[in-house]
């Protein structure tokens, strides 16, 4: 498991694959400050997972704006953390926080069924 | 040859993973396929879950073989719980890593699904359990339920096959439950991917009694039993049925033993019945099976064998009762520890239940001698092919093992005796047949031996008597009227009795007189000899008196012609002087 710190730029980290963002002074209201903490579990670098994280962070950045953080986990490296989330299916992405959990399978393609999944619908993003 | 199928690795080169469950290795004749999948399936509460957690516990106590079992339904603690009262402690297993439990969660409600995805996640958490123990063994329970978290159908399949693919390459023997329902084996067709073993698993309730059944449906590359076999969750774990009902390869002993009933043996061709055998004794009610059986176990006791008497409508205290009453104490071998009873209400448990239990008590008490009195009554808790598919059993299981076992039957008053209720008679090797026979006022017992395979047999009817001194078989009077017992009989013999006598005195009056005529004859005899005697000695007499006269006549007329001085020309002739 990685964790990175909210990078400013905005670019890839050497991995590659761990991005995070945050893009202060977006949120006007004091719940649109909330972090939101997502994690993607992966199996390997596919072609399927890469694309999963880039349609991951295309949503993020339009609905989110420098209010997530994304936690990339490889069960190939990791595999133990699978248990944790009951991760079956991959990719799964998983929306920490804000409470309640969520999950969305899938390489996040089709958007509405992750804006739905997540709960970016506007007017409810922050609650 | 037989032995050869038993084993693990029989010549046609398919290795079995042993399962270690009563009964299942023998019909699949060594196990499971190794190294394959076998899907389990089989509706709500059919035992599933525990024949798969079975073979998994039996694996690693048994066969050294660690497992993981991955539960889609039921938490590892409910598992735990769940079996600990079969004796299976999982935590302690878990503990000396020859088990890995793995609950995996899949909840459909928080669960989006956008765009394409795979199962990785489960096989990556299936490798790490299976390195983590070092598994050869694996259970998927129930692995429909994946169906339930994931909407996409198509994925599902291809993943599931690709899993057991994996689990083939992996070498693990696993087994994976499903659940059937719609009339098919399996709800998702799983049944499809899995090419080697397919385990069916039944629960019916037919008459009010359920009952749990097995059946192989598929089992590639190997032999193995079709039937549905009957099973039950007993306390210590699983057990199938029949315990051994594949091969008919029995040994047929030549010994005999006694029916306990003196002429009874002598009906059986003088000797009794074959050991190992089965004997049907069938009768209306009252008609003195039990009493037939109870001298069959106490002929048993007597030999210093021991005896099973398995009474399902008397307890054992009535049963010693009622066999004192005509001069049979069962007491002292109950106390000697050579008779025992097992005295259970057909209705108190299902069929393959008491199977199971009279398989424990054989095989813990070794009995060379059975008694189930009567079988007929197992029919109230079974339908009419069950009964006869547990005697069936039940007969392989004694002749197996050498054990002598009277059955009786009671057949109904109306229909016909030769049709034994339960429709085994055609696997019992003797049929003994009481009847009552009704006449003059009066009902009476008559046996007679219906069959008795490789013996010569009377063909006879004999009345069957309970005395104060146990069973007596009598012969019975063919007259003209048919056939006469009881008092018939009675009056019969002491009619012949006094024949007898009569024929007695007068053949003694005929000696007497005999006796009395040559006497008589003799005395005659005796009487006309002496008169012949007498006549004789007078008459011989008389004949030498003329002789002398005749004498003395010449010597007179010689002497005279001297005195005449004539001729001396004769005496005789001219002698006349």
């Amino acid at each position: 498991m990685k964790e990175k710190r909210p990078n400013r730029n905005g670019k890839r980290n050497e991995h590659g694959m761990n991005t995070t963002k945050d893009k202060s002074g977006e949120g006007k209201r004091k719940a649109a400050r909330v972090v939101w903490s997502l994690r993607l579990y992966i199996a390997g670098e596919t072609p399927r997972s890469i694309a999963a994280l880039a349609n991951l962070q295309k949503i993020c950045d339009e609905h989110l704006p420098g209010r997530y953080r994304v936690e990339v986990v490889d069960l190939l490296k990791n595999p133990q953390l699978a248990e944790g989330d009951q991760i079956v299916a991959v990719p799964t992405l998983v929306r920490r926080l804000p409470p309640p959990l969520k999950r969305i399978i899938g390489d996040l393609s089709n958007s509405e069924r992750v804006i739905v999944g997540l709960d970016l619908r506007p007017g409810k993003v922050s609650r | 040859m037989s032995t050869h199928q038993l084993k693990a690795t029989p010549r046609n080169g398919i290795s079995k993973c042993p399962t270690g469950i009563l009964g299942l290795d023998q019909i699949t004749r060594g196990g499971l396929p190794k190294g394959k999948p076998t899907l389990l399936c089989g509706g709500a509460g059919c035992g599933k879950t525990l024949l798969a957690m079975e073979f998994l516990v039996r694996g690693a106590t048994e066969f050294n073989e660690p497992g993981v079992f991955m539960a889609f339904e039921e938490t590892d603690k409910e598992l735990a719980q769940n079996v600990a009262s079969m004796g299976f402690d999982l935590p302690a297993l878990c503990a000396r890593k020859n088990l890995f439990m793995d609950y995996v969660r899949v909840e459909p409600s928080e669960t989006e699904e956008s765009g394409e995805y795979d199962l990785e996640g489960l096989f990556i958490r299936l490798e790490s359990a299976i390195n983590a123990v070092g598994a050869k063994r694996v259970v998927l329970d129930t692995i429909e339920s994946l169906f339930a978290g994931f909407a996409n159908t198509n994925i599902l399949r291809s993943e599931l096959r690709r899993l057991f693919g994996w689990l083939k390459a992996k070498g693990v023997t696993a087994v994976i439950t499903a659940e059937s329902g719609d009339g098919k084996m399996t709800r998702q067709g799983i049944e499809e991917y899995v090419a080697d073993c397919v385990i069916l698993l039944d629960h019916r309730v037919e008459d009010q009694s359920s009952t749990r059944r097995l059946r192989i449906v598929k089992y590639r590359g190997a032999m193995h039993g079709t039937s549905e076999y009957p099973f039950l969750i007993g306390e210590t774990g699983l057990s199938v049925l029949p315990l051994s009902s594949l091969k008919l390869d029995h040994k047929a002993p030549t010994q005999r033993v006694s029916s306990g009933v003196p002429r009874l043996d002598t009906m059986l061709g003088g000797k009794g019945f074959y050991r190992g055998t089965s004997i049907l004794v069938s009768g209306v009610a009252g008609a003195g099976k039990s009493s037939l059986a109870t001298h069959f176990a106490r002929a048993a006791c007597q030999r210093g064998e021991r005896a099973l008497y398995m009474a399902s409508e008397q307890s054992p205290d009535e049963v010693i009762r009622n066999m004192r009453s005509i001069g049979l104490d069962l007491e002292p071998w109950v106390k000697r520890g050579l008779l025992r009873f097992y005295a259970a209400r057909p209705g108190a448990f299902g069929l393959e239940r008491h199977l199971v239990t009279i398989h424990d008590l054989i095989t813990e008490f070794n009995p060379k001698v059975v008694v189930i009195d009567p079988i007929t009554n197992f029919a109230s808790v079974g339908t009419y092919s069950e009964v006869t598919s547990m005697a069936t059993r039940l007969i392989d299981m004694f002749k197996s093992r050498q054990i002598t076992a009277m059955f009786t039957s009671r057949t109904s008053g109306d229909s016909a005796p030769e049709l034994s209720e339960v429709g085994v008679s055609s696997q019992m090797d003797a049929w003994l047949l009481l009847r009552n026979l009704e006449s003059n006022g009066e009902r009476n017992r008559g046996l007679y031996v219906l069959k008795s395979l490789g013996m010569a047999h009377s063909n006879q009817i004999r009345e069957f008597l309970l005395t104060g001194h146990g069973v007596q078989l009598r012969d019975v009077y063919v007259g003209p009227s048919g056939l006469l017992t009881g008092s018939a009989r009675v009056a019969q013999e002491a009619m012949e009795q006094a024949e007898v006598l009569q024929r007695k005195q007068q053949a003694q009056r005929k000696s007497v007189t005999l006796k009395q005529k040559r006497q008589q004859l003799e005395a005659q005899i005796a009487r006309m000899r002496s008169e012949f005697a007498f006549e004789e000695q007078g008459l011989m007499l008389g004949a030498h008196e003329m002789e002398l006269q005749e004498k003395q006549i010449v010597v007179d007329r010689v002497e005279m012609g001297h005195a005449r001085k004539a001729d001396l020309v004769s005496a005789h002739g001219n002698g006349r002087a």
